[in-house]
């Protein structure tokens, strides 16, 4: 008999996430790769600011909890610490991963320092109640773009995938969604990867999660992820972006290949 | 007794490192000593000077005001520091740079054109140790042995052979009349 | 001299952190201290420690964080400008009480300023710099030795009481050279059992954490945090005494400050003039109790500085204001002659003689 049963990487204790949020799905994704990969007790996670603040709460695994933005700083002492054993993940938001830690994300990456980044895009700050993110959509109304995004004004969203694919160091660049189960089984696939390919050793691994946050943008939750499907996917499309050791290395020559 | 050295010119001239000779020389001897550096972009070429003080006594502020003994390496620096010099000091002039003479009377002033016994020597970065070697005879503390020490300390091993070169360069001051 | 070499002061702190068993660095470059991360660069990957040059102080100091939460000894380190950016993740380390060693080299401010010494972060450095209620233990080298032996110090302070001990130094000290001796018993890092070493499926999680939303929780951190706090200033302030149990001239002076003091002190009393010297070595905690010997006793302080005058705010308090207290300053990188501390003690002796 097959039963459904909490990950073991998986504290047992409600999640203070809001109705229809995908935080939870993608911890418990992030869980079942750990318990399929048997890591739980080297594996040290770093939680954010943001709404994943408290992820330190939810994880079984050694956590920390990090300044705003520096979580990939952060993983790099943990990593550099004990870099036989320990298996270090960052679970970031956009806010945190591409806007304020923009420098330590990319330098993290381009060191190809050898971690694991799950990095949530849902467009927005949900913790600070829907302001502008540096990934929310041109046009998109927030509390602190009330008129919409004018990229005139406020530039262009920033594509976390594409622009770490130009670099030379990182290992593995995938974005994925969670708003269907075709999404979500995609999705723990590529999490599992990114993890994998730290325990092999090769190097900085970032799975972009595309997740709705229907409290912010003002959605029911069933609408919430029609929209991911509908704006949210074609200014991000899904897909992997890097994978050095697959051969998919974009920007580069035809000989560097 | 506190003996304090200043040594001034431009940046690359290897004052610094004398300095640092002239330090572990009097390390060697038990001293107590200081080497204190100027630093920041001159470093590049602009003036650069290096303040070096040997005493029997706890070294206080490594830095001088008023040096017992000033070597000179270009003229921006003996226009400087001439006038601090304590009475009955000593003024080293690299005389192939700089073309005046001293104008005080009450301190020993010596000048050796180093830069050009260097160049003459096949030693033409090393007129810095010339002027070492002409300072401490004028003091009467040229120990051959521990010269070469201090040398030791101050080049690393895999320029052994800049070693030689500074021991001929400060032979040639100690030597100079 | 058969122990001792001739090393910068900066040299001598990176010596001295990889005898502590420091095995991790994180710097980022800035005059005048680069020599630190040059040396790091150089040993570290000889001896399978890490050197990482970061990509910004505020990444480097959350790589401390980092390694500390692992529970391995640790240390960055700056001149002033890069200690504000650090001053972040310093105020993280204090709210997740996490040992760690910050050396601040200091250079003349506020903004760029220059690259010449200064004392102009004492402020910073004993007031916690971050926000938030928190302090970090300051140790104020006045010579090269002191640099390698406040380093290890710091070392020990930092894991004993899991904060962060700061080398309050600055450019002349980092860049001068003097002979050190590295013979020191140097104690072993204490066990760390709330580091996050991995659970090894064998205890319950750890967590390395400054959030607590809760206010009730967060007063009473903050509290025992401070309760802590006493006992280090109870046991752990330190400062030297020179020529003071007769002097009615007293300086107040740290670091390369104090080097010049020493100096004038030594002048005035060639002169007969009875001056002395309290040089704190730990700025936090203040060294209280050495100042409050020379109430009654002291007819002037005059605080010795390269500052417009911030430890002269602690001298007046230890001293309760009983004493007056005057400042002698340079500052924007320029540091009193001897000459110059020497003629305010004059001022000072004759005016106490009237």
């Amino acid at each position: 008999m097959v039963v459904f049963e909490r990950p073991h990487a998986l504290v047992d204790i409600p999640l203070h996430y809001c109705p229809g949020c995908t935080h939870g799905i993608v911890h418990r994704l992030v869980a079942e790769a750990i318990d399929e990969l048997e890591i739980e007790g080297r594996t040290v996670g770093i939680a954010p600011v943001g709404c994943s603040v408290m992820a330190y709460d939810y994880f079984n695994c050694d956590m920390i909890e990090a300044a705003h933005g520096r979580a990939p700083a952060v993983a790099t002492g943990v990593k550099r610490a004990d870099p036989e054993n320990l298996i270090v993940f960052t679970y970031q938001g956009d806010g945190d991963l591409a806007s304020i830690g923009t420098a330590e994300t990319v330098h993290a990456a381009a060191r190809n320092e050898n971690i694991t980044v799950i990095f949530i895009n849902n467009a927005i700050y949900g913790m600070t109640g829907g302001q502008m993110a540096p990934t929310s959509l041109p046009g998109q109304v927030t509390q602190t773009s009330p008129y919409g995004r004018d990229v005139t004004q406020c530039g262009y969203p920033v594509k976390v995938c594409e622009m770490l694919s130009m670099l030379d160091g990182p290992e593995y660049l995938e974005r994925v969604a969670v708003n269907n189960v075709k999404n979500v089984r995609t999705a723990k696939k590529a999490i599992k990867k990114a993890f994998q390919n730290q325990i092999e050793g090769k190097g900085f691994s970032l799975v972009e999660v595309i997740s709705s946050c229907p409290t912010n943008w003002g959605m029911t939750p069933s609408k919430a992820l029609k929209w991911v499907d509908e704006a949210m996917i074609p200014y991000y499309p899904l897909g992997v972006y890097k994978d050095r050791s697959a051969g998919i290395v974009p920007g580069a020559k035809e000989e560097a290949k | 007794m506190t003996r304090e050295y200043l040594f001034a010119g431009f940046g690359g001239q290897g004052l610094l490192f004398s300095g640092k000779v002239l330090a572990y020389k009097g390390l060697i001897e038990d001293k107590n000593v200081s080497w204190l550096p100027s630093y920041g972009p001159e470093m590049r070429g602009g003036t650069a000077n290096c303040s070096v003080i040997i005493s029997d006594e706890p070294v206080g502020a490594p830095i001088i005001s008023n040096p017992d003994v000033l070597v000179a390496m270009n003229l921006p620096s003996l226009d400087k520091y001439e006038a601090a010099v304590k009475p009955g000091g000593t003024i080293l002039v690299d005389s192939s740079l700089i073309e005046r003479k001293v104008n005080r009377d009450d301190v020993n002033v010596y000048y050796v054109p180093a830069t050009k016994l260097a160049g003459e020597n096949g030693a033409p970065t090393l007129a810095n140790m010339i002027l070492v070697g002409k300072l401490l005879e004028t003091y009467g503390e040229y120990d051959a042995e521990t010269v070469k020490t201090a040398l030791g300390k101050c080049v690393s091993a895999r320029h052994a052979d800049l070693l030689e070169l500074n021991l001929k360069a400060m032979e040639i001051g100690r030597d100079f009349e | 001299m058969a122990d001792k070499v001739l090393m910068k002061g900066n040299e001598a702190i990176a010596e001295a952190a990889i005898l502590a068993g420091c095995r991790h660095y994180f710097g980022y470059p800035i005059t005048p201290q680069t020599e630190i991360a040059a040396y790091m660069a150089k040993r570290m990957p000889k001896i399978g420690g890490t050197f990482l040059q970061a990509e910004s102080e505020i990444a480097a100091i959350n790589m401390v964080y980092g390694v500390s939460s692992a529970g391995k000894r640790v240390m960055t380190s700056s001149s002033s400008p890069g200690i504000s950016l650090k001053s972040e993740g310093i105020s993280y380390l204090a709210g997740a009480d996490l040992p760690a060693l910050v050396v601040n080299c200091q250079r003349g401010g506020p903004g760029l300023g220059g690259i010449q010494p200064s004392q102009s972060d004492y402020f910073q450095a004993t007031r916690g710099g971050g926000h938030g209620d928190y302090h970090m233990i300051v140790l104020a080298p006045a010579s090269v030795q002191e640099m390698a032996q406040l380093t290890i110090r710091g070392f020990e302070l930092a894991d004993e009481y899991r904060m962060t001990s700061m080398i309050l130094a600055d450019g002349t000290i980092g860049q001068m050279m003097e002979p050190v001796s590295f013979d020191f018993e140097i104690k072993e890092a204490p066990e760390k059992p709330w580091a996050t070493t991995g659970t090894g499926m064998k205890r319950k999680h750890n967590v390395v954490n400054s959030l607590y939303l809760s206010p009730e929780v967060l007063e009473i951190k903050n509290i025992e945090r401070y309760e802590k706090y006493a006992k280090i200033a109870e046991k752990e302030a330190l400062a030297e005494e020179y020529m003071l149990d007769d002097a009615e001239i007293v300086i107040a002076a740290f670091g390369i400050a104090a080097r010049v003091a020493k100096n004038a002190v030594n002048a005035a009393r060639a002169e007969g003039i009875k001056a002395g010297l309290i040089r704190p070595i730990t700025l936090w905690p203040f060294p209280e109790k050495t100042f409050k010997k020379v109430i009654g006793t002291a007819k002037q302080i005059i605080s010795v500085e390269l500052s417009m005058g911030q430890m002269i705010e602690d001298v007046k308090l230890a001293t309760e204001c009983k004493v007056p207290v005057s400042l002698c300053y340079r500052v924007g990188g320029m540091i009193p002659s001897p000459e110059q501390v020497y003629a305010a003690i004059k001022e000072a002796a004759e005016k106490a003689g009237e």
